[in-house]
Order: C-alpha cells, then structure tokens, then sequence
C-alpha cells in the first residue's frame, strides 16, 4: 500500500485541570492512507475529538509525533507547513456554529479561494463557489449564493461547511460527530455525500462518531477504532469490529446499543458489566483503564499493566485476555 | 378499560415575531395504564410542545387553542388543560410527572438529593421523615441507586446519568399515573442510555403507570414502546403498535425515517435520506405537510390535507397513498 | 462604470433596509429621530436664530410664555434661543469622545484578547488599575493643569479616562467569538489574522461596539456639563454647561421664578440622553443579519 497521508505515533495529550494533569489521550498510534476512511468511536471523554484537533493541527501534541506525508508537522515550515495546514480540513459539530452568521454562503465560500489565489478574478471565483456548491448537492447553487447561514437548515449548513473545507483542495478531512446535530432523516444523504466526494477525490477522511451503527454504515469499506479513556482499544475493519467484536469493552458498547428493530433490540444478548460507574480522567484506574467495570476482568495483570495495542485476527485490540490467547 | 390519559383535538400556537407557529395541529391521541407511548419525530416536528401542553408549561408566547386533555384515574375525570393554580400544582406531581430534555439542570444545586425529595414531599403533603426516606430508597434503588451514595449528594456531584435517574425517582415520589419523559437518552453516553433504558423497563414493570415518552431516536421506540405515533410537522401521521411500526409502517414519512437510519446487524443496508427538509412550521405548505418531500405525492395530496384514519384495528394512518406506499416506496428505493 | 452603480444600488438597498428595521422598534425610531434633530438644531438653529448679543433688562427672569417658550435668563434672553445656540459643543465633545474612546478600547481590547497570554495579563492588569481611579476628580484636576480651551483636547482627555472600562468588556467578547468554530475553521483555511479579525470577528461585534459608543457617548455629555458646571473649564461660549452653572449661581438661588432656567438646559441633556439610549436599543436588531434578512 501506498504511505499514508497522516501518521499517529504514540501521540499522548494532556490538559492541565486544577494543578492537576489529565490525560485526554494517551499513546495513539494510527496510520490513514489516501482515500481511507476511519471511523473513531467512543463516549464522551475519551479522547476522540482530542485526536481529530491534534490531527487537524489546531491542538498541539504534548508528546509524541504525527506525520503528514512522512513529516512531522512540528517541525514544518514555508511551503511544507502550508501544504499540511491546506491539506487536512475539519468539519464541525455543530453547524449553527461553524459558520459565520454575519457573511452570506457566497462570502464564505469565496474567502480562501481569493485568499490563497486558487482563483482569477471574481468571475472565476463565483464560478468556483457555484461548482463547489453545486458539488457538495446544494443544487441549484444560485438559491443558496446569497442566502445567510440562519436560512439553511442544520443539514444545508454542513454542506457548506463540507463546501469551505474543500476550497482549498485538501487530501484529509477531519468529520468530528458532523452529522449528529443534522435531522435524523437526512444524515444518511450528507454522509452519501462525504462518501462521494472520498471517492471523487482520493480524500481521506477521519470520522468521529459516538454512533456505532453510523460508524459501520459510512466506514464500511474502512476501519473503525473504538477509543476509552483516551485510549485505543480496539481497531479492525468495519465489518469485523461490528460482527467480532475482540475488546471486552467493544463487545459491551455493541451489545448496549438499541437497535431499529424491536424484534432484534428486545432480544439481544445483554453483557452486563461490573460496574456502572465511569471513572475519572484525574484518576485512572491502574492498569488496564476498562479492569473496573470490565465483564472478564483476570484480576492482578489487567490491575497492574497497561495492555498494548497488538495485532489479533487481523485486527488491533489492547486487551490482555486477547493477547494471551 | 378507560384511557388514562386521552388528548383531543389538540391545537397549539406561538406567537413569533414573524407569524403564527402552528406546533400542534388537531392531535388526538390516548395512553392506557401500563402502556408506553413514542411520539417519534424530527427536531421541529412539536412533539416537545405537546409534552409541555399537556402538563401546561408552554412558554408565555404559547396559547392552546382547541382540545382536551382528559386524564382519570379511579372514579377521577378531569381536564388537565383547564387546570389552575394549586389544582394544577397537584395534578403535576400526584397525577402526572415529567421529565423533560433540559431536566439535568432541573435539580436545584444547592441541595442535596434527600432535600429534593424532603421539599417536594412537603409541598404536596406527602410522608414526611423515616417514611419519606424510606419511600425514597426504595425508588432510588428501582432506579438503580445507591441510595447510601446518592442520599446526601448534592446534584454536582453525580454525572448525567445518575441524575436523570434521581429526577424519575422524584417524579415517581407521590405515585403518578402517568410519565412523560421528554427526550430520556439524548445527551448521555451509550452504556448510561442503556443503563435509563432497563431501568424504565423495570419500572414500568412494577408500577404500571403510563408512560408517553418523545423521542427523536427510533431505536429507543422501538425497544421501550408499545405503541408508536409518528409527529411530522405538529400532527400524528402514523400510529401503531410498535411491531406494526417497524414491520409494516404504511406512512411514506415513517417508511422513510425507518430507511435512514442505519443498524448494526447485518451488511451494509442500503439507506436513503428522506430529501428537503422539515416544513417551516409558520409557512406550512397547503394540503399533506409531507408531500414536499414525498415521492409519491399526487395533485390530492398537494391539495387536501389527510386525517388520521384507521386502516387496522389499532392502526391509524394520515396519508392519502397509504394502501400503495409501501409497495411504492420500496421501489423507489431501489 | 458598471460596478460603481452596483455598489450604490446595494447601499441604497442596505439603507433602505436599515430604516425599515428601525422603523419597526418604536422607541429606537423615536431616539433616532430625536437624535438628528438634535444635531440639526445644534448645528443648523444658531444661523436661524443667532445668540442675542444684549441683555433685556424688562425680560429678567421670566417665566413660559408665548413669546418665551422657555422662559428667560438673568439678563432676559430667551431661554430656548440659548438651549439651541449651547448644543454644538456638547453633541460635538459627545461624539469625538465616543469615537476616540471606543476606538482605544477595541484596538486594546482586541489585541489583548487576541495575543492572549502574557501580553494580555498585564495589560488587562494596567486596566483594572486605571479603573480604579476615581475619574472624575481626576478629570476636574486635569483639566485646570492643562488648560483646556478647545473641544478636542476635552474630548481627547474624556476619552482618556472612559476607555478601560469598554476594553475590558471587547476583549471578553473578542474572547468569547474567538472560540466559535467558525474561527477555527479560519484558522484551518489559513486566512491569516487580519483576516479572522476584521472579517470574522469584527462584523459580529457590530451592535455591541456601536452600543458602547453610544453609552461612552452619554458618559461624555455628564462629564463635561459636569466640569463646565464646576467652573473647571472656561466660559468660553455658551452651552447647556454654563447655562445651568450661570442659572445655578445668578438666579435660582435668589429668584424662584428663574427655575426655567435651569430646566431648560437640563431638558435638553435628558432628552438628548434619552434619544441617544433608545437609539442605542435598536440598534442590536440594525446589526442582527437574522433581521436584515427578513424585510
């Protein structure tokens, strides 16, 4: 396979809290390669949008490396830098956020491409702007030029937002939860539109999630990693994580899921775990982080050592009962 | 058996700066003891104003317009959309509690749980001291507390989850007949949604309340509910029980939100967003609310408005296509 | 050729549209109005009615009538004739102070907040010792060591001590839109600092910069009606400040029936007050784009 677009090497992220140090992400190391799609999965506080900032390059690591086409992107400069910061784009949460309320959609879209030059005069760029937004389906683009983004719906912001990203011809998108604040009924057809587009251009795409099911529909030609505690815990391809789960905790998340079906749901095989209570990032558990509340705790080793992330059956699980069989 | 809750006719308006917000058209619905009912709908749909209209917590700018919400119990019969000051108070918490979506911020933080229970018992001349707290540990355990942890906490001190549960115990507190939860899971991580979600079901179980709860998220109705109603743009369109629902809706919009959401069985299912997006509820479009983005939409439907009418025993429908919408909607798909 | 006309027909239609916002908030419409002719009679009345160059000795002290609509003064001059002569200064110290103060206070403000840090702590920290100082008595010491006989040095002095109470109040807000995701996303683009400043963050502070001014505005109209009352700054012409400190020790004290006076200059101060704060309201929903775009 071809090198990948961005590398994690053992990248760990901590945050000062009340002369206390917590760590957000600790020792994530993950490759993605061009025209792949990742999904991180995982509840709130473990680390996923920590990881997609550090990747998207607005927040800085505190230890470890990430590489954009080999190079670490602390190190770049001049034309490097430039070419890593314009590369890997983000799209946000929260589409009532995301977009300026003062300017129109043409304004915000016309902006980079006049910053950077990537267009000749202001028929080229409003020729751009229409494409651009004809490209992420909000067609017919002349309804939309000079429209504010409070006369969108949610699902319309997150496609002009898709639309600003792509301006300047990135290789990697950041998609931190975009669609979870967009209508449950039009999810499907902007994440069709992201899959589109991946296609279309070879992007890479990291998606974070804390729906699994989603993360199986749009990763499932790629890879899904299922974070805890700042860790990762588990990371195989779509299909596998969903239908063999290895991780103790990815095993419980599946089975807690309800599903669509009420046949299915009310008959699922419930893992209870030992204990409801989630820790606190300012104190870990020692050890495995998972060992209090995990259903097959072994009992001193998962207490005492942190387990590694290892291959197994062709995936990736930081588990000791894994690895000792 | 008499409902224990039967909504009539139900209108609901808001005064906005740019016009009238029809939220709630003409709903009329009914919850018997012991059953549990979804309203599923997008953001924007009222099914939020509904809930708030029936325990009449509308903002001011809010006004019902027609309808009646008729609750019993026992021999009891009254109208809960008349309802004034302290008959109002008590049917709120004795007849009828809520909790609603923003409810993690409903607990007054500056006392603690066994101070929450102590006020509202006493406002409402409820047990007071060793029976109260014993009547509260044992609800508090139904939810699956600790109460020895939970007794002398202040709200700050326990995460999202355990709240949430704290407020169904204290809105269970004087016995009501009937539930509404607004919203229960959203916001909370998967294994504490999990963890609400059998907890409601054991509850049910033992106390045999009603319980109407609104929801955007289909797989919560479709694990906790009996019966389903479908809200799309401040009316019911579809209700059945919650295996007819799933298993053959006959509403082009609930056939559609059941093909937009993605499950984990199974391949890669082949999903598709329902196009356009919710009506402004102040423009409404003229005659089926839905046929701007219905695909089998006919010159009727962008005329005349349906009715909800029954089509089965127990299933009701609003949609002038409904004897060929599944059929139809299948093809479309594919 | 062609562009020129574009840009003036979308001026037009902005300003159409501003006054269709304006004219919808009664009390703003009202203080808006109040505010031009204000200004118009402050700056357009002296050539109508020019101030009168003697005293009547008939007329001291009178009260309304028809021919006095407000009364008249110690030396017997039309009291209403003085209120429109005695504006200019007073609207013009207003507005040089509002502009000069506010402009201090978001070019600071918004560095600070900006650069964040260190260069923020001690900066804000100058602030918050400079907003400790009493500043009136410290105005009323300055302005007899400088000698203050023309307008822009008051209105620059004014400025001077109105300043660090506004800018604490920009960086916060600097502050808060420069977490939005929309800045972020800015960042990511690479659309450099001036940039995300004045076309992301600027715009969105609009009405709350145009507010501040207005309230700094007032500030500035009690501050030196306030030293001219005192006798701090010379008599040097005849505004609402002098009339009141002249009515104050040459008439009211002795002669009840000089109370017109009085009222009239401070009539004009309130009302000019008035319409400068009402304005102020309405002009939250001038600047909101969810407004604009609905008319």
């Amino acid at each position: 396979m071809a090198n990948p677009i961005i590398t994690l090497e053992h990248v760990t992220r901590t945050f000062r809290v009340k002369r206390e140090t917590i760590k957000a992400v600790d020792d994530v190391s993950l490759d993605i390669h061009e025209g792949e799609i990742v999904c991180l999965v995982g509840e709130s506080g473990c680390g996923k949008t920590t990881t997609g900032k550090m990747l998207a390059g607005v927040l800085p690591i505190s230890a470890g490396k990430i590489l954009y086409r080999g190079k670490d992107i602390a190190r770049l400069s001049g034309r490097d830098h430039k070419q890593f910061r314009l590369g890997v784009q983000m799209i946000h949460q929260d589409p009532y956020a995301s977009l300026n309320p003062a300017h129109t959609i043409a304004a915000i879209i016309a902006a980079p491409l006049q910053h950077h030059g990537l267009t000749r005069g202001e028929a080229q760029t409003q020729a751009r702007v229409r494409e651009l937004l004809a490209l992420v389906d909000l067609t017919p683009p002349d309804d939309f030029l000079e429209k504010f983004p409070h006369q969108l719906s949610g699902g319309q912001r997150q496609r002009v937002s898709i639309a600003r990203a792509l301006t300047v011809n990135p290789s990697f998108i950041v998609a931190d939860e975009a669609v979870s604040m967009v209508d449950v009924s039009i999810r499907i057809s902007l994440l069709n539109t992201l899959t589109k587009l991946k296609t279309a251009m070879g992007l890479g795409v990291l998606f974070i999630t804390h729906d699994l099911a989603l993360a199986k529909y749009f990763a499932w030609e790629g890879r899904v990693g299922v974070m805890y505690l700042g860790r990762l815990v588990e990371l195989a391809p779509a299909r596998q994580l969903v239908e063999q789960p290895q991780h103790p905790y990815t095993q419980v998340l599946l089975s807690a899921i309800p599903e669509a079906d009420p046949e299915i749901t009310r008959h699922k095989r419930r893992i209870e775990l030992r204990s409801m209570d989630v820790p606190s990032l300012l104190r870990l558990p020692t050890g495995c982080a998972f060992h209090p509340r995990c259903p097959q705790f072994l009992g001193a080793t998962c207490e005492r050592d942190v387990p590694e992330l290892l291959a197994a059956h062709g995936a990736r699980v930081a588990c000791h009962l894994v690895s000792r069989q | 058996m008499q409902p224990t809750l039967s909504v009539q006719n139900l209108s609901i308006e808001y005064q906005a700066r740019r016009g009238r917000v029809q939220a709630i058209r003409n709903v009329s619905f009914e919850v018997h003891r012991g059953e549990a009912l979804a309203l599923i709908g997008e953001s924007g749909s009222g099914k939020t104003t509904l809930g708030l209209g029936i325990v009449q917590l509308l903002p001011s700018t809010a006004k019902i317009t027609q309808g009646k919400a008729l609750y019993r119990r026992d021999t009891l019969t009254l109208d809960a959309l008349t309802l004034q000051g302290k008959a109002l108070r008590e049917f709120r918490w004795k007849e009828c509690a809520m909790v609603f979506q923003s409810a993690l911020n409903a607990l007054n933080p500056v006392l603690r749980i066994a101070d929450q229970f102590g006020d509202t018992a006493k406002a409402h001349g409820y047990l007071q001291g060793r029976a109260l707290q014993e009547r509260a540990e044992q609800l508090l355990r139904m939810v699956r507390l600790d109460p020895e942890r939970v007794w002398k906490s202040f709200p700050h001190e326990l995460s999202g989850g355990m709240r949430q549960r704290v407020l169904i115990a204290l809105g269970l507190l004087l016995e009501p007949q009937l539930l509404i939860l607004d919203e229960p899971t959203t916001a909370l991580d998967i294994l504490t949604q999990r963890n609400i979600m059998d907890v409601l079901k054991e509850l049910r179980a033992k106390l045999d309340f009603a319980l109407i709860f609104i929801s955007h998220d289909l797989s919560l109705a479709a694990e906790l509910a009996d019966r389903v109603a479908t809200v799309y743009a401040g009316k019911i369109v579809e209700i059945a029980d919650v295996a007819t629902t799933f298993q053959d809706p006959h509403h082009p919009y609930t056939i559609g939100l059941i093909n937009a959401v993605p499950t984990l069985r199974g391949a890669k299912e082949d999903l598709t967003s329902i196009p356009g997006s919710p009506p402004d509820l102040i423009e409404l479009p003229p005659g089926c609310k839905f046929h701007p983005r219905c695909p089998l939409a006919d010159y009727r439907c962008r005329e005349q408005e349906p009715e909800l009418e029954p089509i089965k025993p127990g299933h009701a429908v609003a949609c002038w296509q409904w004897r060929s919408a599944r059929a139809a909607m299948e093809k479309f798909r594919s | 050729m062609n562009a020129l006309l574009e840009t003036g027909a979308r001026t037009w239609r902005e300003t159409r549209k501003t006054f269709k916002i304006l004219s919808r908030n009664k009390m703003g419409l009202l203080g808006f109005i109040g505010v031009i002719v204000i200004v118009f009679l402050s700056f357009g009345g002296p050539f109508i009615w020019p101030p009168e160059t003697s005293a009547n000795i008939a007329d001291i002290n009178q009260g309304i009538s028809d021919r006095h609509w407000l009364g008249t003064d110690f030396q017997g001059q039309d009291n209403l004739r003085k209120v429109i002569n005695g504006g200019k200064d007073i609207v013009t110290i207003a507005f040089l102070t509002g502009i000069i103060a506010t402009l201090i206070a978001v070019t600071v403000g918004s560095f600070s907040a900006f650069i964040g840090g260190r260069v923020d702590s001690v900066l804000m920290e100058l602030v918050n010792i400079w907003l400790t100082i009493p500043k009136f008595p410290l105005l009323a010491v300055l302005a007899t060591v400088l000698k203050l006989n023309d307008i822009v040095t008051l209105s620059i002095l004014i400025a001077m001590l109105d300043w660090p109470g506004l800018s604490r109040q920009v960086r916060s807000q600097v502050l808060s839109l420069k977490r939005r995701d929309y800045i972020e996303a800015a960042t990511m683009l690479d659309l450099g600092a001036p940039h995300i400043v004045f076309r992301e963050i600027l715009p969105n502070m609009m009405s709350f910069i145009a507010i501040s001014m207005i309230f700094t505005m007032t500030h500035a109209i009690y501050q030196q009606t306030g030293l001219v009352f005192l006798g701090i700054v010379p008599y040097s012409s005849a505004n609402w400040g002098v009339m009141i400190s002249a009515a104050e020790r040459r008439a009211v004290l002795y002669n009840p029936q000089a109370t017109w006076s009085i009222l009239a200059p401070m009539g004009a101060i309130v009302l000019f007050q008035l319409a400068l704060v009402s304005f102020a309201r309405s002009l939250d929903e001038v600047f909101n784009p969810r407004l604009r775009t609905s008319v």
